[in-house]
């Protein structure tokens, strides 16, 4: 009998804010050490946090982009726990009021969102010499204290591979509702996931383990697939899984235990003093609201659905906003084009050409776009000769059908040209003439070859074919 | 009640070192404590909400404008020890 | 000289104004006293007078109590594990009052971290108290209160969170008033229990603890739990209590501990205030009683929280172990927190421990909601609730030291208010067996310019003389 994954994430995003979560700090990267700290984030004596209305409003919106319920009345906690990252001994968190409960993204359900500030940075120097040489850290607050969204999934997500699409729909999203540069190799997005496994087809939910420090899309699939693997072997070998948290070493591949970190998992939460309820207003909700783009799951959605895209068109094109915009400004002005078409031209030929640039900065108008993919349906230019059109307008723009005509690469069309040319092919080709005469279709190669390379490529194949055909009769 | 082997547990979490003697102190210092704050266990208190703010004030938010951070020099000026322009600590995992 | 010091600090700012007396000999007299202490008030004292211009304070020195963060003065709350710390930035409440015109003189001595009802968990030290140096001067806010009582400084500021400024102002023969919770900011002050915490002014006579409160409200955008003061704090005038309704609680009379000398010099107010018009009556705060139990998981537990912030790691004390950074943690710890802290941190911890949550400091909120509520109903009714302040006198140092309950329930009247968030003021009642004792009077959130003429009157009509002690 098979096993079936079941995976849950739980996603934390820094949002990209002017300033700190409960300080007027600027948030800084690569920044010299400890140069963006203040009384409150180094958690001075007396000093005191003061919600950012902006983290606020990004936690707001992130809650409407994945369909949440917004709480009107939402209040921190303290989670109190030991650490030299932790500069007062206590995260300030959301606990059992968070900012939004529920919604959904794709086929995931969201389970909750909630605000939270980020840890300091240690790090790890050596031996000193100064503690009896030990080894000794430096702390580094410059990011502590930076606002965090964090997105709890329900755990339904069913394998490693689509944990980690699911999670590039969510860093697309994020990406798109601007709140975040949701770079994992920058620590922008952190990804830790809940796995268990089950026989397929039961209901029940196995033990769950978590996994942590994953810090590229690659790693989260290949983590989730090692805990996959080491857990089914444990069950199959008559072993129970330990509810336990693990480190994942993208290195060697392996998971380390860190139970013995934790072993007190006590957090003592309690209601934050220092801080009053977080009271959300209808008004504070639809400026959030007026603000919200069609996100990548919606586009993607309507597509699909309203275009018959494909869905890996679909996907390109609403993963990446900015071509999705051209796409459909393209599609506007194409005249009746099938929208599959557009796609290709959009999301393959050009944007092959552009690579990460926004195709709107590029020097191909819309228009111009249009124009050619309607030139190519009206059989007057080939496709590989748009494609060397589009070449010169990515280079210098301009209007296609102009460059068409100075290059003379026009379709050579249906017309007494490309009779003429067929006719002095098939005298110029008598013995393959005859061969096609005799029903040996495939002998028509030398006579279209020859047809080409008078018309410089110009000519449709297929017209060609058709015509060679018509003149001799078969 | 609280016995040595609870004292020893909040100890830990409150990252307080405990000697022989204090242990067995605290021990009987706290549980006087709690006997008398177990009175409350006797009051009716259902359905009763907790305060946890004993004042209404509203969102209290602070607008996302940057103010100056102290120069490093001040922030590392009251550091037991410093070292490459951070706060130096044991290593957590030594 | 002495004439200077018979003088209010309400009087000596309106001399200084009236150019009858100097900044300068203001400043000089009592700085001489403050540096000649001998009651172990002050932990520091200012070498200069501080230019602050001219202001409603008008050139009048204060003092503060440790707790208060001033920039690059010595800050410790009375803790070793802050010892010599000096913080980079200055407490909104002293920055508004040095604004305000009033120089700071020092820093007050204190309980640690304000846990404490008799100054002598300070880590440097007990405070004697200036009526009978044998005794405690009351606590936390013991140094503020001791050096005001002692003609040390004119006026001083302190923090109340179980009554910490009202008892020890009642052991030491002034007054105190504890606002309403977010009337003053709490930002630079260096917390014991945030939800309770706040500060007040410790004076010589009512018309002075207006003034200064007067200056010290106001929202502060540094403390999110901070509010505007619905009124301008007024100079307090009224000569009667006409028409004023006094609530007596029905259990003060057999409150745990209360001495008969404090309980004769209650009553007898009770009368007085009677004689000025007052209507009194008895009133029912069922659950006031359950104040200390309620406070005493409270308080520990947000301490215990506010607390983990002094870890070696970036301020105060470091005291290395051999293995590594667990070592450290409860070494420093150890050392560097009294006892008296370390107890309430444990207390604190246990009671928000899994497990416990509910059956401590859940419950301890929801007999907050009652003793608020309780309260509210009381103020249908009546004005104002009066007690004692303190069951007791100033009692004889090292009294209570051994018995950490005993010592808890002192705070059995000025319990209540904090957890309600209430105002209340104690002002100075005569004296028991030869030693202050206290009138405390609760009103309503935001009522304190009726409190302070309620205590004005009443003051009138008592005629304390708190400059008796003043050497
Ligand atoms: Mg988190
Ligand atoms: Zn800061």
């Amino acid at each position: 009998m098979s096993w079936e994954p079941v995976i849950g994430l739980e996603i934390h995003v820094q949002l990209k804010t002017q300033t700190k979560m409960f300080c007027s700090c600027e948030l800084s990267f690569g920044d010299p050490p400890n140069t963006h700290t203040c009384p409150v984030c180094l958690g001075l004596p007396g000093s005191l946090p003061v919600a950012n209305e902006a983290a606020i409003r990004f936690g707001l919106k992130i809650g409407l982009g994945l369909g949440c319920e917004l709480a009107p009345r939402s209040i921190f906690h303290r989670k109190n726990y030991f650490y030299p990252d932790l500069p007062k001994g206590y995260q300030i968190s959301q606990y059992d009021e968070p900012l939004c409960r529920g919604g959904r993204l794709g086929d995931v359900r969201i389970h909750r969102v909630h605000l939270e500030d980020d840890a300091a940075k240690l790090v790890h120097v050596g031996a000193s010499g100064r503690i009896h040489g030990a080894d000794s850290s430096v702390v580094d607050f410059n990011r502590g204290g930076t606002p965090l969204v964090e997105i709890v999934t329900e755990p339904d997500i069913r394998s490693a591979e689509r944990a980690r699409e699911w999670l590039i729909l969510l860093r697309e999203t994020m990406r798109q509702l601007e709140v975040s540069d949701v770079n994992m190799e920058e620590g922008s997005l952190r990804c830790d996931a809940n796995v268990s496994v089950r026989r397929a087809g039961e209901s029940e939910l196995g033990t769950k383990t978590e996994l942590k420090n994953m810090n590229s899309f690659r790693f989260v699939e290949r983590g989730i697939k090692a805990e996959v693997a080491r857990q089914v072997a444990l069950l199959e070998a008559g072993q129970p899984v330990v509810q336990e948290t693990l480190h994942f070493d993208p290195q060697s591949g392996s998971l380390t235990s860190l139970r013995s970190k934790e072993e007190a998992h006590d957090y003592r939460y309690f209601p934050e003093p220092d801080l009053v309820p977080v009271a959300v207003t209808p008004e504070m909700v639809e400026a959030v609201r007026a603000e919200l783009p069609e996100l990548p799951a919606e586009r993607a959605a309507r597509y699909e659905t309203e275009l018959a895209l494909s869905a890996d068109s679909a996907r390109a094109l609403a993963f990446r906003p900015e071509l999705g915009r051209y796409f459909e400004a393209v599609l506007e002005r194409a005249d009746g084009a099938p929208a599959q078409t557009v796609a290709n031209w959009v999301a393959g030929e050009l944007a092959t050409r552009l690579g990460d640039a926004d195709p709107a900065q590029s020097k191909v108008a819309p228009d111009a776009l249009a124009r050619l993919v309607a030139m190519v349906g009206e059989k007057a230019v080939t496709a590989g000769a748009a494609r060397q059109v589009l070449d010169r307008l990515v280079a210098d723009g301009g209007d296609p059908a102009a460059i068409v005509e100075a290059e003379g690469l026009g379709a050579v069309g249906g017309g007494d040209e490309l009779a003429g040319a067929v006719r002095a092919a098939i005298e110029a080709n008598p013995d393959a003439a005859e061969k096609v005469r005799g029903g040996k279709a495939q002998a028509i190669g030398p006579i279209i070859g020859h047809v080409m390379r008078e018309t410089r490529g110009a000519a449709d194949a297929g017209e060609v074919t058709r015509l060679v055909r018509e003149q001799l009769g078969v | 009640m609280i016995d040595r082997a609870e004292v020893l547990h909040v100890a830990r979490l409150a990252r307080l070192e405990l000697s022989e003697g204090e242990v067995d102190r605290m021990a009987s210092e706290l549980s006087a404590v709690l006997d008398h704050i177990e009175t409350i266990s006797e009051l009716e208190l259902d359905g009763v909400a907790p305060t946890s703010h004993v004042v209404e004030v509203g969102s209290a938010l602070r607008a996302d404008e940057p103010r100056p951070s102290l120069p490093r020099e001040e922030a590392l000026a009251s550091a037991p020890a410093v070292a490459a322009d951070g706060f130096e600590v044991p290593s957590p995992g030594a | 000289m002495s004439d200077l010091l018979a003088l209010s600090a309400a009087q000596l700012a309106e001399r200084i104004r009236a150019r009858e007396l100097s900044r300068e000999e203001v400043w000089d007299t009592y700085r001489e006293r403050a540096a000649a202490d001998d009651l172990n008030a002050f932990l520091w004292v200012a070498a200069d007078a501080p230019d602050t211009g001219d202001g409603p304070l008008g050139g009048v020195p204060f003092a503060a109590k440790d707790l208060f963060c001033v920039r690059g003065v010595p800050s410790q709350a009375g803790s070793r594990i802050l010892e010599g710390y000096r913080p980079p930035y200055t407490a909104t409440a002293v920055e508004k009052i040095v604004a305000a015109g009033a120089p700071l003189l020092g820093k007050t001595n204190q309980d640690e971290f304000a846990m404490g009802s008799s100054n002598e968990n300070s880590g440097y030290g007990p405070v004697l108290n200036p009526w009978d140096r044998t005794r405690v001067p009351g606590g936390s806010s013991g140094g503020s209160a001791a050096a005001v009582a002692a003609g040390q400084v004119p006026w001083a500021i302190g923090t109340d969170t179980g009554g910490s400024v009202r008892q020890p102002a009642a052991l030491s023969g002034i007054v105190g008033l504890k606002p309403t919770y977010g009337a003053v900011s709490r930002y630079g002050m260096i917390a014991f229990a945030s939800s309770l915490d706040q500060a007040g002014p410790l004076t010589r006579d009512v018309t002075d603890a207006a003034l200064l409160f007067s200056v010290m409200t106001g929202r502060d955008p540094c403390d999110a739990t901070s509010l505007e003061h619905p009124e301008a704090i007024r100079l307090p005038s009224a000569q009667d209590l006409q028409g004023v309704r006094l609530g007596v609680p029905d259990d003060v009379e057999s409150a745990a501990g209360i001495e008969p000398g404090v309980l004769e010099a209650f009553r007898a107010t009770v009368a007085r205030a009677q004689e000025l018009g007052a209507e009194v009556d008895t009133c029912s705060l069922p659950h006031a009683r359950h104040g200390i139990a309620a406070y005493y998981v409270i308080a520990p537990a947000e301490a215990s929280s506010n607390l983990a912030r002094y870890d070696g790691v970036r301020y105060g004390l470091r005291v290395d172990g051999d293995d590594g950074l667990l070592a450290m943690y409860t070494r420093t710890r150890h050392e560097g927190f009294g006892a008296e802290v370390r107890r309430r941190i444990m207390l604190g911890t246990y009671a928000l421990s899994s497990g416990y949550y509910e059956a401590y400091y859940g419950r301890a909120q929801r007999v907050r909601t009652k003793i608020a509520d309780d309260f509210r109903a009381a103020f249908e009714r009546f004005d104002f609730v009066v007690t004692p302040t303190s069951p007791g006198v100033a009692f004889p140092l090292g009294a209570k030291t051994d018995d950490p309950l005993a010592m808890y329930l002192n705070d059995f009247f000025t319990v209540p208010m904090p957890l309600a968030g209430i105002p209340a003021i104690s002002i100075p009642n005569g004296l028991s067996e030869g030693l202050p004792t206290g009138f405390q009077i609760a009103g309503p959130a935001f009522s304190e310019n009726r409190i302070l003429d309620a205590a004005y009157a009443l003051e009138q009509a008592i005629g304390f003389d708190t400059a008796a002690v003043h050497a």
